[in-house]
């Protein structure tokens, strides 16, 4: 009996000793604990954008419309490729 | 699906240190804070030096994530990963886990105090009302919402740093390549967002 109450309380300190995993794991994404964030898809486009489409500001997109907020990325991402910007 | 990658091109990276600059005053970054910076090896030998832009790349499996033991840190749907300052108790794991050296701490007093961790945002802020003062003073512009792409690419000179939709800066980096026939090298590519192969998918942000 003595021998059992003793093997049970080492197992019961001993079970202090865990810790928690901290591998990359898909889980550490959703232990997330603070604010939500909102989506930049669902702003209004800047002012002048909207106003006036061109080359610097164009095109614009649809408040919350997350498809056309990508179109407008991807046309900005465009910019960077001076192949396509200047031309050859 | 977007998923938002910086490309730092090694070919062109002039260490002209616009992209840092830029960064700084997009965000009005405080003194001792460098959420970008540009690494040059081989400084001055003929024909071996090379440059490139590092931040953070805001990785597939950030390791930052996995080790935070407030669990400040959450991904976007368009991958960025962003973390909550209201959280963050400066504690520094993140900085010893993070490959690329990203997680910067302000001075916070005498001592070696540290303040909340401080790193680039991809422009696009933090868990604050898009566009407010408050994203503003703690996490800097959100210019994704504004439907613009981070300061540091848009304002590279040379184009050595694209940053933007990984399809899209990938396309881009393939056609230059190809024309300049070398180069092909993509710094911090493998590390950030797994070996992967080429042509293949890149990975989907998972939903919070």
């Amino acid at each position: 009996m003595k021998k059992l109450l003793f093997v049970m309380g080492a197992l019961f300190l001993v079970s202090a000793c865990t810790e928690r995993q901290q591998v990359i794991d898909q889980a550490s994404e959703k232990r997330y604990q603070g604010k939500r964030d909102t989506q930049p898809w669902d702003n209004d486009p800047l002012a002048y954008a909207k106003a006036a489409p061109n080359s610097f500001a164009a095109p614009s997109w649809n408040k919350g419309d997350r498809a056309s907020w990508e179109t407008q990325i991807k046309a900005r991402n465009e910019r960077q490729n001076e192949n396509k910007r200047i031309g050859d | 699906m977007a998923r938002m990658k910086f490309l730092c091109d090694a070919e062109r990276c002039i260490e002209c240190n616009g992209c840092v600059t830029a960064c700084k005053q997009e965000n009005e970054v405080p003194w001792g804070v460098n959420r970008r910076r540009v690494v040059t090896i081989n400084d001055g030998v003929v024909g071996a030096e090379k440059s490139i832009s590092v931040a953070c790349m805001h990785c597939s499996d950030a390791p930052c994530m996995a080790v935070c033991p407030v669990d400040c840190f959450y991904r976007t749907e368009d991958g960025v990963v962003l973390h909550d300052k209201d959280l963050c108790i400066g504690c520094g794991y993140c900085f010893y886990a993070c490959p690329f050296g990203a997680p910067q701490f302000p001075q916070a007093g005498a001592f070696g105090l540290r303040g909340k961790m401080d790193k680039c945002t991809f422009c696009a802020g933090g868990p604050e009302p898009d566009r407010s003062e408050a994203e503003f003073q703690k996490y800097g512009r959100n210019r994704l919402a504004e439907g613009k792409l981070p300061a540091c690419a848009e304002m590279c000179s040379t184009k050595a740093l694209l940053g933007g939709d990984g399809d899209v800066i990938a396309d881009i980096y393939r056609d230059r390549v190809l024309r300049r026939g070398k180069g092909s090298e993509v710094w911090g590519w493998g590390t950030a967002y797994g070996p992967g192969k080429p042509g293949a998918a890149p990975a989907q942000p998972r939903k919070s």
